[in-house]
């Protein structure tokens, strides 16, 4: 049986855990909110960019821009993929590294093998873990989530685009977290480029649209265009793309949030029962010791009074 | 008609107005009711809606697209910026620090880069400034 001391360094010990698992709960419920924020301030302007884009890849030949042309053979793909700087966030980081895992095991285990596969990762996590497993990294962006700004979602696509111009890859993916709401997390493969005839909708967009897209959807044809059609895709698709990747860090970092308040708020309620068995213990410990310690005076009380 | 201004920072405005004027990138232009579905591509500048009531309110934009459709005007700019909720000592400072920037050496890229930030901040002076006499 454990002594009285060792029970009571246990339970401080607990205690001060518990501590730093509110804290924690608590900085990553502040951060939430935040993030969500930017997420909905963020939304009408990506549905309307995506909407025009959707429209005008309809109307407009394929060849008409070279990130909407797909390629007849994929030799080298680009995996972007999305994890956090931080851990202690649940199953978050573990989750979309598996995700990318399986999806470098199966639809693209060709490529792998022909060494024609590179990551590129954001977040401090997805880059160790990649690093050490001898994959080829493109760039590096820890630390992003530190300080998250457009700036880098600019950074990120860039590099994808020009990679992708250049004949450096044919397609790229993103695989990222998706916020839908604070318990969960979809994981998510996104293809980036080339640009899809279809409109590519993540869970969370189809619920969206489907509230949203009920108005009357008859266009026109012939657009007026100014400048022109080169000119307006020039400036439309890079815009296009850059939101894209802000949009997935967003969405990573309000769902990273998420996981951590929830583990976090779980360990909180772990440590409290952890306290409360620990208390019962070093309760039953303390009686007992009182109750030896009656015995022995009363018994020796006894003994003088016979002798 | 119907305008909607949506920016990265959330949507600026939307409602029903009786004209918007935007700058394209060939020229400023003004768009009525019935207006014929169009694309254009808009600059550095200012967006002023005219509401049903006749007021005008004025943005300042640092360039974007104007999409025309049904009498659904929408603006998707990459800052839009309520004249009247301009920061102008912010702005002045980034013209300030713009100018200042421009006077040392650099290479062509940040130089258009700086040239651009310049604009940007005597773009945004600009549509602060005029709208202090305005009586809202």
């Amino acid at each position: 049986m454990a002594s009285l001391r060792d029970l009571r360094g246990r339970i401080s010990s607990v205690k001060n855990t518990q501590q730093v698992t509110r804290a924690m709960k608590m900085v990553a419920a502040a951060k939430l909110r935040r993030a969500q924020e930017n997420i909905f301030q963020t939304r009408p302007y990506a549905f309307k960019l995506s909407e025009i884009i959707a429209r005008l890849k309809n109307q407009l030949d394929p060849t008409s821009h070279p990130l909407f042309k797909e390629r007849d053979e994929v030799n080298n793909v680009l995996l972007v993929i999305v994890t956090a700087d931080r851990g202690l966030a649940g199953g978050f980081n573990a989750n979309v590294i598996k995700q990318a895992e399986s999806v470098i095991g199966s639809e693209l285990a060709e490529v792998n093998a022909n060494g024609g596969l590179k990551l590129l990762c954001v977040g401090k996590k997805g880059h160790e873990h990649f690093s050490r497993r001898g994959y080829t990294l493109v760039g590096d962006f820890r630390g992003t989530f530190d300080k998250l700004s457009f700036l880098k979602a600019d950074e990120i696509s860039s590099v994808a685009e020009d990679g992708f111009l250049e004949g450096k890859w044919d397609e790229v993916y993103v695989v990222y977290n998706e916020f839908k709401n604070t318990i969960s997390q979809n994981r998510i493969v996104e293809p980036f480029i080339p640009i899809r005839a279809d409109r590519f909708l993540t869970p969370v967009m189809e619920n969206e649209l489907s509230h949203i897209e009920k108005e009357d959807h008859k266009f026109e044809n012939d657009l007026i265009y100014e400048p022109d059609v080169q000119g307006i895709l020039n400036v439309l698709v890079p815009r296009f793309l850059n939101y894209q990747i802000w949009r997935v860090l967003l969405d990573s970092n309000a769902a990273e949030q998420g996981a951590r308040m929830v583990a976090m708020d779980a360990a909180t309620t772990n440590a409290d029962e952890l306290l409360k068995d620990l208390k019962l213990k070093y309760n039953r410990a303390r009686q007992d010791a009182i109750t030896k310690e009656l015995i022995e005076i009363t018994s020796g009380a006894d003994a003088l009074a016979a002798g | 008609m119907l305008v909607e201004i949506v920016s990265p920072s959330g949507r600026v405005f939307s409602g029903e107005a009786s004209r918007v004027k935007a700058p394209g990138v060939e020229g400023s232009f003004e768009v009525l009711r019935n207006h014929a579905p169009m694309i254009s591509a808009i600059e550095v500048g200012s967006i002023v809606v005219t509401n049903t009531g006749g007021d005008a309110i004025t943005f300042a934009t640092s360039g974007g697209f104007v999409e025309v459709q049904n009498n659904h005007v929408s603006v998707i700019a990459e800052t839009a910026e309520l004249a009247t909720q301009i920061d102008v000592d912010r702005a002045k400072a980034a013209e300030e620090r713009a100018v200042a920037a421009l006077t040392g050496e650099m290479d062509a890229q940040t130089k258009a880069k700086m040239v651009k930030a310049l604009d940007r901040s005597r773009n945004r002076l600009r549509v602060a400034m005029s709208n202090v006499g305005a009586n809202r």
